[in-house]
């Protein structure tokens, strides 16, 4: 069985279809690219994944387990984690206490633990904050720490979001757009990383991206969807040179 | 200028960052636990009443400054801990057992009063608070088999291990400080710890913190039910400094005093509770003094200027008259809210940090440093 399948998942706001009926499977260790031109519904799946929305109909299965009917947060718990087309970020903290809240689906401590600050709060502590090191290393984050995100500019915060998510240690990450808004330079960085969360840290990818150097470069499959429809799926050299997705793209 | 060289993580996590705060924090610590001793019974008096607001403060600082989640309900929250103490003192139930029975029933009604908040924001969830309040208030004058209805309750004073703690002795001062300090601790390490990221999270973006994996409904209600329960406690210490209690002293006036505290203190912090709970004690002597002395002061200013001794006498009616005219404290509340939001949204405990700052960059501060920014790039379409 795949890692991740979705079964026929729909979205509708009433009559339009944002998505239909779109079905795709995940292996294990893939990084997967979701392509498609505006509207064609990629950040909307995203969105279903983790549960922003509800699906109208179908069903979404990860590690074989039926996660339609769960909650976001217990999405979450279950290791998918994901950043934001338009960033979402904790404004008003620092670059640390968002990556700490990464680590929220780790936590362990009870309530009256946290208030008296008990010996095992600050063991979890320093372990959370050493995970927390590991990925700032791993993504050149350390001038940042302790600054506020409302200081910093857009390609580091884009840059945390993704931090943020691998603090969770996921084994799913889900990437919308991780190349949007970033120089040429930023981007060569991001496919580099990205490659390197698949074959380093054993993480499976699916991202929704619409820079095709990037996407060529790090895919291992690729999905082309057009209103809310699957128009191709495979290598990406053979979604890219599609009859459809070339219509799609450049109108018949 | 200091700089922190931090060689372990445990550095992070350190409530005093460095030595300077210690010295500073333990001199603070000597000054209050001599003042009872050195002050007049007066100043004391406003002491005590600095550190319940205060401690209310820092409960709603909890929840509003950092879970996001505005309250009005807050003087509710400490009638219901007050007239639990009242209720079961008459009964001789000892102080530490309605003290913290206050507490736990401040804190599940908090928790209740959370539930119906999950799907409220922003001005709606204001509006559901004070309605809360006004219920509150209602049932306090109504269920006079309880409450005593309007006639108010006689408060006695502490018993505690047989000692009878009256509420102008240095003892109940210091347990007024030991509640707020206990509170400020608490606070600081639940700030520390997931639950307070959590929070913070909550306040910044409810979407964001969903995909982190945070229980935002389980969040928002420990969040109402830890500040409930925080006020309940100063209720008690309320009702036993006043001494007598009935409804028309937890009005919607209070709940807005305990607004302007972390308002004008800084929602950012807490020692912004502690600031604007000195600000608003201070207040009242204030308008009294306002009330007094200034239209005597103003007569004979007009006087020595060469106005008419009648004409003078005129103005010192009519500034009698003003400075004694009902609902001026509110009216005065209203400026200083407007006043401080649109001139110093970070509060005193703001100001304070951009005057350090001056003088640790000197001359090097530049004007800019604590402008505002407009955020561009705010998605409100997931929430």
């Amino acid at each position: 069985m795949s890692y991740f399948r979705a079964e026929n998942i729909s979205l509708h706001f009433g009559g339009l279809k944002a998505v239909d009926a779109v079905s795709f499977a995940v292996e294990k260790g893939e990084i997967l690219s979701i392509i498609g031109p505006n509207g064609a519904g990629k950040s909307s799946i995203f969105n279903l994944i983790s549960r922003i929305y509800t699906p109208t109909a179908g069903k979404l299965f990860f590690e074989d387990q039926d996660i339609t009917e769960l909650p976001a947060y217990g999405i979450a718990k279950l290791g998918i984690a994901r950043t934001f087309q338009n960033i979402e970020l904790f404004e008003n903290a620092t670059v640390l206490n968002n990556l700490l809240v990464g680590r929220h689906r780790h936590s362990t401590t009870q309530l009256w633990q946290e208030l008296l600050f008990l010996p095992s709060v600050r063991a979890n502590e320093k372990a959370h904050r050493r995970r927390v090191e590991q990925v700032i290393e791993f993504l050149d984050l350390e001038p940042y720490r302790d600054t506020l995100i409302s200081g910093l500019p857009y390609g580091v915060r884009k840059v945390i979001e993704i931090a943020r998510a691998l603090c969770s240690e996921p084994k799913l990450i889900l990437l919308d757009e991780p190349s949007s808004g970033l120089n040429v330079e930023e981007t060569d960085d991001m496919s580099f990383w990205i490659r390197d969360m698949k074959s380093e840290l054993g993480i499976t990818v699916v991202m929704v991206e619409h820079d095709m150097t990037l996407v060529s470069r790090v895919s291992d499959r690729v999905i082309a969807l057009n209103y809310g429809r699957v128009l191709a799926m495979g290598a990406p050299a053979d979604v890219q040179g599609h009859p459809d997705v070339v219509a799609a793209y450049l109108g018949a | 200028m200091r700089f922190l060289f931090k060689t372990d993580y445990e550095d992070d996590i350190r409530l005093f960052p460095h030595s300077g705060y210690v010295w500073s924090y333990g001199t603070l610590f000597v000054l209050l636990a001599i003042a009872p001793f050195v002050l007049s019974s007066y100043l004391v008096s406003q002491f005590v009443f600095v550190c319940i607001y205060a401690t209310v403060g820092v409960a709603l600082l909890i929840l509003t400054g950092f879970t996001g989640q505005a309250s009005l309900g807050h003087a509710a929250f400490l009638a219901i801990g007050a007239y639990t103490a009242a209720y079961l003192q008459q009964f001789n139930v000892p102080f530490p057992v309605y003290f913290l029975a206050a507490g736990l029933l401040t804190g599940v009604i908090g928790a209740i009063v959370g539930f119906p908040a999950l799907r409220l924001q922003g001005i709606y969830l204001v509006i559901a608070t004070i309605s809360f309040a006004l219920i509150v208030e209602e049932i306090l004058a109504r269920w006079e088999s309880v409450t005593h209805g309007n006639e108010g309750m006689r408060v006695k004073a502490i018993q505690f291990l047989g000692i009878q703690i009256p509420r102008d002795s240095p003892t109940f001062y210091f347990m007024c400080l030991a509640l707020l300090v206990l509170t400020i601790v608490g606070s600081l390490n639940l700030l520390r710890s997931p639950t307070g990221r959590a929070f913070i999270a909550i306040r910044d973006s409810e979407t964001a913190a969903r995909s982190m994996g945070i229980n935002v409904s389980l969040y928002k209600v420990k969040s109402f039910a830890i500040s409930a329960a925080i006020t309940g406690f100063a209720g008690v210490m309320f009702a036993h400094k006043l001494s007598f209690i009935s409804p028309e002293m937890f009005t919607l006036q209070l709940s807005i005093e305990f607004i302007i505290v972390i308002l004008i203190g800084g929602t950012f912090s807490l020692h912004g509770a502690v600031l604007g709970a000195i600000f608003i004690v201070m207040i009242d002597p204030f308008l009294t003094y306002l009330k007094d002395d200034m239209p005597g002061i103003i007569g004979g200013l007009a006087a020595t200027l060469g106005a008419g001794s009648e004409r003078a006498m005129h103005i010192q009616d009519s500034v009698a008259a003003f400075a004694s005219a009902n609902g001026l404290k509110g009216a005065i509340y209203g400026v200083i809210i407007v006043l401080f939001v649109l001139f110093e949204p970070l509060g005193l405990y703001g100001r304070w940090l951009k005057i350090k700052l001056f003088f640790q960059l000197f001359p090097l501060y530049k004007r800019a440093t604590f402008k505002r920014q407009k955020i561009y790039v705010k998605s409100e379409r997931n929430r």
